[in-house]
Protein backbone atom coordinates (compact mmCIF):
# COMPACT_ATOMS: atom_id res chain seq x y z
CA UNK A 1 0.00 0.00 0.00
CA UNK A 2 1.05 3.10 -0.58
CA UNK A 3 3.00 2.28 -3.14
CA UNK A 4 4.35 4.09 -6.38
CA UNK A 5 5.22 3.24 -8.81
CA UNK A 6 7.83 4.97 -11.15
CA UNK A 7 6.63 3.30 -14.49
CA UNK A 8 4.45 5.60 -16.04
CA UNK A 9 1.59 3.67 -18.12
CA UNK A 10 2.20 1.79 -21.53
CA UNK A 11 -0.18 2.59 -24.58
CA UNK A 12 -1.18 -0.48 -26.68
CA UNK A 13 -2.59 -0.17 -30.17
CA UNK A 14 -2.14 3.65 -31.38
CA UNK A 15 -1.23 4.81 -34.74
CA UNK A 16 2.30 5.35 -33.94
CA UNK A 17 2.86 1.87 -32.88
CA UNK A 18 1.20 0.09 -35.59
CA UNK A 19 3.29 1.71 -38.48
CA UNK A 20 6.41 1.48 -36.21
CA UNK A 21 6.17 -2.41 -36.63
CA UNK A 22 5.73 -1.52 -40.57
CA UNK A 23 9.03 0.68 -40.45
CA UNK A 24 10.99 -2.54 -38.28
CA UNK A 25 9.62 -4.50 -42.00
CA UNK A 26 11.67 -2.19 -44.88
CA UNK A 27 14.15 -3.52 -46.79
CA UNK A 28 12.63 -6.95 -46.53
CA UNK A 29 10.35 -9.73 -48.05
CA UNK A 30 7.60 -10.67 -46.70
CA UNK A 31 6.97 -14.55 -48.05
CA UNK A 32 3.51 -16.30 -48.18
CA UNK A 33 3.65 -19.68 -46.75
CA UNK A 34 1.07 -22.25 -46.16
CA UNK A 35 2.63 -24.37 -43.80
CA UNK A 36 5.55 -24.60 -40.89
CA UNK A 37 8.40 -26.19 -43.23
CA UNK A 38 7.83 -23.51 -45.93
CA UNK A 39 7.75 -20.74 -43.02
CA UNK A 40 10.78 -22.22 -41.60
CA UNK A 41 12.35 -22.15 -45.26
CA UNK A 42 11.80 -18.35 -45.31
CA UNK A 43 13.07 -17.36 -42.43
CA UNK A 44 16.15 -19.24 -43.14
CA UNK A 45 16.46 -17.30 -46.45
CA UNK A 46 16.03 -13.89 -44.54
CA UNK A 47 12.42 -13.28 -44.58
CA UNK A 48 11.26 -10.44 -42.71
CA UNK A 49 7.90 -12.02 -42.43
CA UNK A 50 5.51 -14.33 -43.44
CA UNK A 51 1.90 -14.27 -44.77
CA UNK A 52 -0.13 -17.15 -43.65
CA UNK A 53 -2.38 -18.41 -45.64
CA UNK A 54 -4.02 -21.39 -46.34
CA UNK A 55 -3.64 -21.03 -50.61
CA UNK A 56 -1.19 -19.21 -52.60
CA UNK A 57 -3.30 -16.71 -54.74
CA UNK A 58 -2.01 -18.66 -57.57
CA UNK A 59 -4.16 -22.19 -56.58
CA UNK A 60 -6.82 -19.83 -55.20
CA UNK A 61 -6.73 -18.36 -59.27
CA UNK A 62 -6.85 -22.36 -60.20
CA UNK A 63 -9.21 -23.69 -57.55
CA UNK A 64 -11.67 -20.60 -57.77
CA UNK A 65 -14.87 -21.12 -55.41
CA UNK A 66 -14.80 -18.77 -52.21
CA UNK A 67 -11.74 -17.85 -50.51
CA UNK A 68 -11.90 -17.17 -46.89
CA UNK A 69 -9.53 -16.69 -43.80
CA UNK A 70 -7.35 -19.36 -43.03
CA UNK A 71 -7.95 -22.49 -40.51
CA UNK A 72 -7.22 -20.95 -37.17
CA UNK A 73 -5.12 -23.94 -36.50
CA UNK A 74 -2.22 -23.41 -39.45
CA UNK A 75 -1.99 -19.87 -38.44
CA UNK A 76 -1.01 -21.27 -34.70
CA UNK A 77 1.29 -24.18 -36.12
CA UNK A 78 3.21 -21.59 -38.43
CA UNK A 79 3.45 -18.65 -35.19
CA UNK A 80 4.96 -21.72 -33.33
CA UNK A 81 7.45 -22.44 -36.43
CA UNK A 82 9.11 -18.73 -36.15
CA UNK A 83 9.96 -15.77 -34.48
CA UNK A 84 9.33 -13.41 -37.23
CA UNK A 85 6.07 -11.88 -37.51
CA UNK A 86 3.39 -13.73 -38.70
CA UNK A 87 0.57 -11.74 -41.07
CA UNK A 88 -2.38 -13.96 -41.91
CA UNK A 89 -4.85 -12.45 -44.35
CA UNK A 90 -8.68 -10.75 -43.85
CA UNK A 91 -11.74 -11.12 -46.66
CA UNK A 92 -12.20 -7.19 -47.30
CA UNK A 93 -14.83 -5.58 -44.80
CA UNK A 94 -14.78 -9.28 -42.45
CA UNK A 95 -14.25 -7.71 -39.60
CA UNK A 96 -15.00 -10.63 -37.48
CA UNK A 97 -11.97 -12.71 -39.14
CA UNK A 98 -10.04 -9.90 -38.82
CA UNK A 99 -11.22 -9.74 -34.98
CA UNK A 100 -10.31 -13.42 -34.64
CA UNK A 101 -6.97 -13.17 -36.28
CA UNK A 102 -6.46 -10.44 -33.40
CA UNK A 103 -7.31 -12.70 -31.07
CA UNK A 104 -4.71 -15.05 -32.66
CA UNK A 105 -2.15 -12.78 -32.40
CA UNK A 106 -1.19 -12.30 -35.72
CA UNK A 107 1.49 -9.28 -36.20
CA UNK A 108 -0.16 -7.70 -38.99
CA UNK A 109 -3.73 -8.42 -40.79
CA UNK A 110 -4.41 -7.63 -44.85
CA UNK A 111 -7.45 -7.01 -45.99
CA UNK A 112 -6.94 -8.46 -49.14
CA UNK A 113 -8.61 -8.44 -52.26
CA UNK A 114 -7.68 -11.70 -52.82
CA UNK A 115 -9.80 -13.05 -50.79
CA UNK A 116 -13.39 -13.32 -52.10
CA UNK A 117 -14.93 -9.60 -50.26
CA UNK A 118 -17.11 -9.98 -47.61
CA UNK A 119 -18.48 -6.54 -48.23
CA UNK A 120 -19.27 -4.78 -51.63
CA UNK A 121 -19.40 -1.40 -50.15
CA UNK A 122 -17.55 -1.24 -47.44
CA UNK A 123 -13.84 -1.79 -45.65
CA UNK A 124 -12.66 -2.96 -42.29
CA UNK A 125 -13.30 0.19 -39.72
CA UNK A 126 -9.28 -0.06 -39.01
CA UNK A 127 -9.36 2.22 -36.08
CA UNK A 128 -11.08 -0.28 -33.89
CA UNK A 129 -8.25 -2.66 -33.68
CA UNK A 130 -5.21 -3.22 -31.98
CA UNK A 131 -3.19 -5.04 -34.61
CA UNK A 132 -2.23 -3.18 -37.63
CA UNK A 133 -3.55 -3.59 -40.67
CA UNK A 134 -2.01 -3.92 -44.34
CA UNK A 135 -4.14 -3.33 -47.62
CA UNK A 136 -3.83 -3.12 -51.04
CA UNK A 137 -4.10 -0.22 -53.31
CA UNK A 138 -3.86 0.46 -57.25
CA UNK A 139 -3.45 3.93 -56.98
CA UNK A 140 -3.21 7.06 -54.61
CA UNK A 141 -7.05 8.08 -53.64
CA UNK A 142 -7.16 3.91 -52.88
CA UNK A 143 -4.31 4.20 -50.78
CA UNK A 144 -5.67 7.29 -48.85
CA UNK A 145 -8.69 5.75 -48.35
CA UNK A 146 -7.13 2.75 -46.54
CA UNK A 147 -5.03 4.89 -44.57
CA UNK A 148 -8.26 7.45 -43.43
CA UNK A 149 -9.87 3.76 -42.47
CA UNK A 150 -6.71 3.18 -40.15
CA UNK A 151 -4.15 0.99 -42.39
CA UNK A 152 -0.52 1.15 -41.41
CA UNK A 153 0.59 0.28 -44.08
CA UNK A 154 0.19 0.11 -48.02
CA UNK A 155 1.06 -2.33 -50.57
CA UNK A 156 0.52 -1.99 -54.34
CA UNK A 157 -1.70 -4.45 -55.52
CA UNK A 158 -0.46 -6.08 -58.60
CA UNK A 159 -1.99 -8.72 -60.14
CA UNK A 160 -1.52 -12.00 -57.34
CA UNK A 161 -0.76 -15.07 -58.58
CA UNK A 162 0.24 -14.63 -61.98
CA UNK A 163 3.44 -14.29 -61.32
CA UNK A 164 3.62 -11.31 -63.99
CA UNK A 165 4.70 -7.93 -62.38
CA UNK A 166 3.29 -5.71 -65.18
CA UNK A 167 0.28 -5.09 -63.06
CA UNK A 168 2.53 -3.86 -59.67
CA UNK A 169 4.39 -1.72 -61.81
CA UNK A 170 1.30 0.14 -62.85
CA UNK A 171 0.11 0.57 -59.07
CA UNK A 172 3.32 1.43 -57.76
CA UNK A 173 3.56 4.44 -60.70
CA UNK A 174 0.57 5.39 -60.25
CA UNK A 175 0.69 5.84 -56.69
CA UNK A 176 4.12 7.00 -56.72
CA UNK A 177 3.40 9.41 -59.84
CA UNK A 178 0.40 11.13 -58.19
CA UNK A 179 2.74 12.16 -54.88
CA UNK A 180 5.15 13.52 -56.90
CA UNK A 181 2.58 15.53 -58.75
CA UNK A 182 1.02 16.75 -55.85
CA UNK A 183 3.83 18.00 -54.68
CA UNK A 184 3.55 20.53 -57.62
CA UNK A 185 0.30 21.33 -56.89
CA UNK A 186 -0.74 24.84 -55.55
CA UNK A 187 -2.97 25.27 -52.38
CA UNK A 188 -6.46 25.64 -54.85
CA UNK A 189 -5.44 22.33 -56.94
CA UNK A 190 -5.50 20.43 -53.74
CA UNK A 191 -9.17 20.77 -53.51
CA UNK A 192 -9.39 19.09 -56.88
CA UNK A 193 -6.96 16.41 -56.30
CA UNK A 194 -8.74 15.31 -52.99
CA UNK A 195 -12.03 15.61 -55.13
CA UNK A 196 -10.32 13.38 -58.27
CA UNK A 197 -8.80 10.78 -55.94
CA UNK A 198 -12.14 10.50 -53.78
CA UNK A 199 -9.29 11.06 -50.59
CA UNK A 200 -9.57 13.35 -47.41
CA UNK A 201 -8.72 16.87 -48.37
CA UNK A 202 -5.96 16.69 -45.15
CA UNK A 203 -4.13 13.79 -46.12
CA UNK A 204 -3.40 15.63 -49.88
CA UNK A 205 -2.50 18.65 -47.93
CA UNK A 206 -0.20 16.80 -46.22
CA UNK A 207 1.56 14.73 -48.70
CA UNK A 208 1.92 18.26 -50.86
CA UNK A 209 4.15 19.40 -48.14
CA UNK A 210 5.78 16.21 -46.79
CA UNK A 211 6.48 14.20 -50.46
CA UNK A 212 5.64 10.98 -48.94
CA UNK A 213 2.74 8.74 -48.34
CA UNK A 214 1.54 8.60 -44.48
CA UNK A 215 2.72 5.01 -43.96
CA UNK A 216 5.44 2.90 -45.66
CA UNK A 217 4.54 1.63 -49.38
CA UNK A 218 5.22 -2.02 -50.16
CA UNK A 219 4.75 -3.48 -53.60
CA UNK A 220 3.00 -7.00 -54.14
CA UNK A 221 1.46 -8.85 -56.85
CA UNK A 222 3.33 -11.08 -59.73
CA UNK A 223 6.95 -10.62 -57.98
CA UNK A 224 8.57 -13.83 -59.73
CA UNK A 225 12.64 -12.93 -59.78
CA UNK A 226 15.34 -11.22 -57.82
CA UNK A 227 15.30 -8.72 -60.68
CA UNK A 228 11.16 -8.41 -60.18
CA UNK A 229 11.71 -7.38 -56.53
CA UNK A 230 14.83 -5.35 -57.91
CA UNK A 231 12.46 -3.16 -59.99
CA UNK A 232 9.98 -2.55 -57.23
CA UNK A 233 12.25 -0.91 -55.03
CA UNK A 234 13.79 0.95 -57.82
CA UNK A 235 10.73 2.23 -58.87
CA UNK A 236 9.80 3.55 -54.87
CA UNK A 237 8.41 0.57 -53.04
CA UNK A 238 9.75 0.37 -49.61
CA UNK A 239 10.17 -3.65 -49.59
CA UNK A 240 8.59 -6.49 -51.47
CA UNK A 241 5.60 -9.12 -50.58
CA UNK A 242 6.46 -12.27 -52.73
CA UNK A 243 3.11 -14.48 -52.77
CA UNK A 244 3.40 -17.93 -55.45
CA UNK A 245 6.78 -16.63 -57.10
CA UNK A 246 8.66 -18.64 -54.54
CA UNK A 247 6.97 -21.43 -53.42
CA UNK A 248 6.00 -22.11 -56.96
CA UNK A 249 8.89 -21.95 -58.31
CA UNK A 250 10.88 -25.14 -58.97
CA UNK A 251 13.05 -24.45 -56.22
CA UNK A 252 12.28 -22.48 -53.52
CA UNK A 253 14.76 -22.29 -50.97
CA UNK A 254 18.13 -20.61 -53.32
CA UNK A 255 15.32 -17.99 -55.15
CA UNK A 256 14.06 -17.35 -51.72
CA UNK A 257 17.68 -16.46 -50.76
CA UNK A 258 18.03 -15.35 -54.06
CA UNK A 259 15.18 -12.55 -53.56
CA UNK A 260 15.94 -11.19 -50.24
CA UNK A 261 19.73 -10.36 -51.71
CA UNK A 262 17.75 -8.55 -54.72
CA UNK A 263 15.87 -6.48 -52.14
CA UNK A 264 19.02 -4.88 -49.84
CA UNK A 265 21.24 -4.68 -53.20
CA UNK A 266 18.53 -3.29 -55.51
CA UNK A 267 20.48 -0.59 -57.07
CA UNK A 268 23.39 -2.86 -57.69
CA UNK A 269 23.33 -4.67 -61.14
CA UNK A 270 26.90 -6.56 -60.50
CA UNK A 271 25.00 -8.20 -57.27
CA UNK A 272 21.84 -8.58 -58.70
CA UNK A 273 23.61 -10.53 -61.96
CA UNK A 274 25.09 -12.78 -59.43
CA UNK A 275 22.22 -13.50 -57.41
CA UNK A 276 19.69 -14.12 -60.62
CA UNK A 277 22.01 -17.14 -61.50
CA UNK A 278 21.00 -20.51 -61.52
CA UNK A 279 18.11 -20.35 -59.65
CA UNK A 280 16.05 -23.10 -61.57
CA UNK A 281 12.70 -22.10 -63.52
CA UNK A 282 10.11 -19.47 -62.10
CA UNK A 283 6.63 -19.84 -61.88
CA UNK A 284 5.24 -20.65 -65.35
CA UNK A 285 3.12 -16.59 -65.09
CA UNK A 286 0.16 -15.55 -66.99
CA UNK A 287 -0.22 -12.97 -69.23
CA UNK A 288 -3.12 -10.01 -67.97
CA UNK A 289 -5.29 -11.26 -71.38
CA UNK A 290 -5.37 -15.08 -70.18
CA UNK A 291 -6.98 -14.03 -66.58
CA UNK A 292 -10.88 -14.25 -66.57
CA UNK A 293 -10.56 -11.92 -62.71
CA UNK A 294 -8.87 -9.68 -61.68
CA UNK A 295 -8.05 -9.34 -57.88
CA UNK A 296 -7.27 -5.88 -58.24
CA UNK A 297 -10.63 -4.37 -59.14
CA UNK A 298 -11.91 -5.63 -55.67
CA UNK A 299 -11.81 -2.96 -52.75
CA UNK A 300 -13.41 0.20 -53.19
CA UNK B 1 23.77 -0.12 -41.21
CA UNK B 2 21.31 -0.43 -43.63
CA UNK B 3 20.57 -3.98 -44.55
CA UNK B 4 16.72 -4.00 -43.56
CA UNK B 5 14.44 -2.09 -41.61
CA UNK B 6 14.17 1.46 -39.28
CA UNK B 7 17.30 2.87 -40.79
CA UNK B 8 16.17 5.65 -42.91
CA UNK B 9 14.26 7.10 -39.64
CA UNK B 10 17.91 6.90 -37.78
CA UNK B 11 19.61 8.54 -40.92
CA UNK B 12 16.86 11.28 -41.06
CA UNK B 13 17.39 12.25 -37.62
CA UNK B 14 21.30 12.15 -37.39
CA UNK B 15 20.87 14.05 -40.24
CA UNK B 16 19.37 16.90 -37.99
CA UNK B 17 21.77 17.11 -35.91
CA UNK B 18 24.33 17.80 -38.46
CA UNK B 19 25.99 14.27 -38.87
CA UNK B 20 26.99 12.96 -42.34
CA UNK B 21 25.75 9.56 -42.69
CA UNK B 22 26.11 6.93 -44.98
CA UNK B 23 23.91 3.85 -46.13
CA UNK B 24 26.14 0.56 -45.31
CA UNK B 25 25.57 -2.35 -46.97
CA UNK B 26 28.84 -3.55 -48.31
CA UNK B 27 32.55 -3.46 -46.33
CA UNK B 28 33.29 -0.73 -48.87
CA UNK B 29 30.97 1.43 -46.95
CA UNK B 30 31.87 0.28 -43.80
CA UNK B 31 35.29 2.44 -44.22
CA UNK B 32 33.46 5.25 -45.06
CA UNK B 33 32.02 5.86 -41.58
CA UNK B 34 33.57 6.81 -38.53
CA UNK B 35 29.85 4.91 -36.00
CA UNK B 36 27.73 2.76 -36.86
CA UNK B 37 23.76 2.67 -36.14
CA UNK B 38 22.56 -0.75 -36.10
CA UNK B 39 18.72 0.04 -36.27
CA UNK B 40 15.56 -1.90 -35.78
CA UNK B 41 14.07 -4.66 -38.16
CA UNK B 42 14.33 -8.22 -37.91
CA UNK B 43 17.48 -9.76 -36.20
CA UNK B 44 17.58 -13.29 -37.90
CA UNK B 45 17.72 -11.15 -41.31
CA UNK B 46 19.80 -8.95 -40.14
CA UNK B 47 22.47 -11.60 -38.88
CA UNK B 48 21.52 -13.76 -42.55
CA UNK B 49 22.29 -10.87 -44.17
CA UNK B 50 25.29 -9.85 -42.26
CA UNK B 51 26.87 -13.18 -43.33
CA UNK B 52 26.21 -12.33 -47.21
CA UNK B 53 27.28 -9.50 -47.57
CA UNK B 54 30.29 -10.00 -46.18
CA UNK B 55 29.49 -7.70 -43.13
CA UNK B 56 30.39 -9.63 -40.04
CA UNK B 57 33.69 -9.89 -39.49
CA UNK B 58 34.68 -6.46 -40.75
CA UNK B 59 32.24 -4.97 -37.92
CA UNK B 60 33.39 -7.23 -35.49
CA UNK B 61 37.45 -5.53 -36.22
CA UNK B 62 35.59 -2.23 -36.55
CA UNK B 63 33.85 -2.55 -32.77
CA UNK B 64 37.09 -4.21 -31.47
CA UNK B 65 39.02 -0.90 -32.40
CA UNK B 66 36.34 0.85 -30.48
CA UNK B 67 34.19 2.24 -33.17
CA UNK B 68 31.62 3.91 -31.26
CA UNK B 69 27.63 1.62 -32.50
CA UNK B 70 24.50 2.47 -30.94
CA UNK B 71 22.38 -0.66 -31.61
CA UNK B 72 18.10 -0.07 -31.18
CA UNK B 73 16.23 -3.29 -31.04
CA UNK B 74 17.26 -6.12 -33.66
CA UNK B 75 20.31 -3.82 -33.23
CA UNK B 76 20.55 -4.49 -29.29
CA UNK B 77 20.11 -8.20 -30.37
CA UNK B 78 22.96 -8.24 -32.58
CA UNK B 79 25.57 -6.28 -30.03
CA UNK B 80 24.63 -8.56 -27.14
CA UNK B 81 26.71 -11.11 -25.33
CA UNK B 82 24.30 -13.48 -25.47
CA UNK B 83 20.32 -14.15 -26.72
CA UNK B 84 18.42 -16.44 -24.52
CA UNK B 85 16.31 -17.67 -27.70
CA UNK B 86 17.89 -16.56 -31.02
CA UNK B 87 18.41 -19.32 -33.64
CA UNK B 88 21.60 -21.39 -33.04
CA UNK B 89 22.50 -19.81 -36.43
CA UNK B 90 22.43 -16.47 -35.70
CA UNK B 91 25.31 -14.22 -35.46
CA UNK B 92 25.85 -11.45 -32.89
CA UNK B 93 29.04 -9.27 -32.00
CA UNK B 94 29.32 -10.12 -28.02
CA UNK B 95 30.03 -6.43 -27.85
CA UNK B 96 28.10 -5.01 -24.84
CA UNK B 97 28.05 -7.38 -21.45
CA UNK B 98 23.98 -7.90 -21.65
CA UNK B 99 21.75 -10.99 -22.53
CA UNK B 100 18.89 -10.39 -24.23
CA UNK B 101 16.21 -12.17 -25.02
CA UNK B 102 14.16 -11.05 -28.64
CA UNK B 103 10.43 -10.14 -28.60
CA UNK B 104 10.22 -10.76 -25.08
CA UNK B 105 7.22 -8.65 -24.55
CA UNK B 106 4.83 -10.66 -26.42
CA UNK B 107 3.49 -10.06 -30.18
CA UNK B 108 2.78 -7.11 -31.99
CA UNK B 109 -0.40 -6.17 -30.16
CA UNK B 110 1.17 -6.11 -26.86
CA UNK B 111 3.78 -3.55 -28.46
CA UNK B 112 3.37 -0.12 -26.71
CA UNK B 113 4.50 3.23 -25.85
CA UNK B 114 5.63 5.18 -22.63
CA UNK B 115 7.44 7.65 -20.95
CA UNK B 116 10.66 7.07 -19.78
CA UNK B 117 13.30 8.43 -17.21
CA UNK B 118 16.79 8.49 -18.32
CA UNK B 119 20.21 9.42 -16.84
CA UNK B 120 21.21 13.02 -18.40
CA UNK B 121 18.06 13.72 -19.75
CA UNK B 122 15.81 16.09 -17.58
CA UNK B 123 12.42 15.49 -19.29
CA UNK B 124 11.32 12.35 -19.70
CA UNK B 125 11.80 10.51 -23.20
CA UNK B 126 8.57 9.28 -24.62
CA UNK B 127 9.26 5.76 -26.07
CA UNK B 128 8.37 3.22 -28.39
CA UNK B 129 8.99 -0.55 -27.78
CA UNK B 130 7.76 -2.72 -30.64
CA UNK B 131 7.89 -6.28 -30.38
CA UNK B 132 10.84 -5.34 -27.87
CA UNK B 133 13.63 -7.71 -26.79
CA UNK B 134 14.66 -7.82 -22.97
CA UNK B 135 17.70 -7.33 -21.02
CA UNK B 136 17.66 -10.32 -19.13
CA UNK B 137 21.09 -9.76 -17.55
CA UNK B 138 23.67 -6.97 -17.38
CA UNK B 139 27.29 -7.38 -16.37
CA UNK B 140 28.50 -5.14 -13.76
CA UNK B 141 30.62 -2.90 -16.48
CA UNK B 142 27.51 -1.99 -18.56
CA UNK B 143 26.12 1.55 -17.11
CA UNK B 144 22.57 1.77 -17.22
CA UNK B 145 20.82 4.81 -18.13
CA UNK B 146 17.09 3.84 -18.19
CA UNK B 147 14.94 0.95 -17.00
CA UNK B 148 11.70 0.38 -17.49
CA UNK B 149 9.48 -1.58 -15.03
CA UNK B 150 12.91 -3.48 -13.60
CA UNK B 151 14.20 -3.81 -17.03
CA UNK B 152 17.03 -2.21 -18.30
CA UNK B 153 15.88 -0.59 -21.74
CA UNK B 154 18.69 1.83 -22.13
CA UNK B 155 22.70 1.02 -21.42
CA UNK B 156 25.81 1.91 -22.07
CA UNK B 157 29.46 0.22 -22.28
CA UNK B 158 32.51 1.99 -23.39
CA UNK B 159 31.85 3.23 -26.87
CA UNK B 160 28.69 0.94 -27.19
CA UNK B 161 25.40 2.11 -26.71
CA UNK B 162 22.38 0.05 -26.96
CA UNK B 163 18.15 0.77 -26.59
CA UNK B 164 15.53 -1.96 -26.29
CA UNK B 165 12.95 0.74 -27.85
CA UNK B 166 12.98 3.34 -31.06
CA UNK B 167 14.22 6.57 -30.49
CA UNK B 168 14.25 6.91 -34.16
CA UNK B 169 10.10 6.77 -34.54
CA UNK B 170 10.06 9.46 -32.34
CA UNK B 171 10.93 13.44 -33.17
CA UNK B 172 12.70 13.76 -30.06
CA UNK B 173 16.51 13.32 -31.02
CA UNK B 174 17.78 13.67 -27.50
CA UNK B 175 19.52 10.01 -27.11
CA UNK B 176 21.40 10.35 -30.62
CA UNK B 177 22.61 13.24 -29.33
CA UNK B 178 24.02 11.14 -26.32
CA UNK B 179 25.34 9.16 -28.56
CA UNK B 180 27.08 11.63 -30.94
CA UNK B 181 28.87 12.76 -28.06
CA UNK B 182 30.82 9.66 -28.35
CA UNK B 183 32.01 10.03 -31.57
Amino acid sequence: MGYMTKNSARTTGSMQVKRGLAEMLKGGVIMDVVNSEQAKIAEDAGAVAVMALERVPADIRRDGGVARMSDPEMIIAIQASVSVPVMAKARIGHFVEAQILQSLGVDFIDESEVLTPADETHHIDKLAFDTPFVCGATNLGEALRRISEGAALIRSKGEAGTGNVVEAVRHLRNIIGDIRKITQADSAELFEWAKKLGAPLPLVQEIAETGLLQVPLFCAGGIATPADAALAMQLGAQSVFVGSGIFKSDDPSPRAKAIVEATLHYMDADILAKVSRNLGAPMTGIGMDQINERYAERGW
Amino acid sequence: MALQGAFVAHEVMLQSLGANTVQVRTPQDLQLVDALVMPGGESTTMSHLLNTSQLFDPIAKRINDAMPVFGTCAGMILLAKSIADGRPDQCFFGAIDIDVQRNAYGRQVESFETDLTITGLETPFHAMFIRAPQVVRVGSDVEVLSSYEDKVVLARQGSVMVASFHPELTSDSRIHSLFLREV
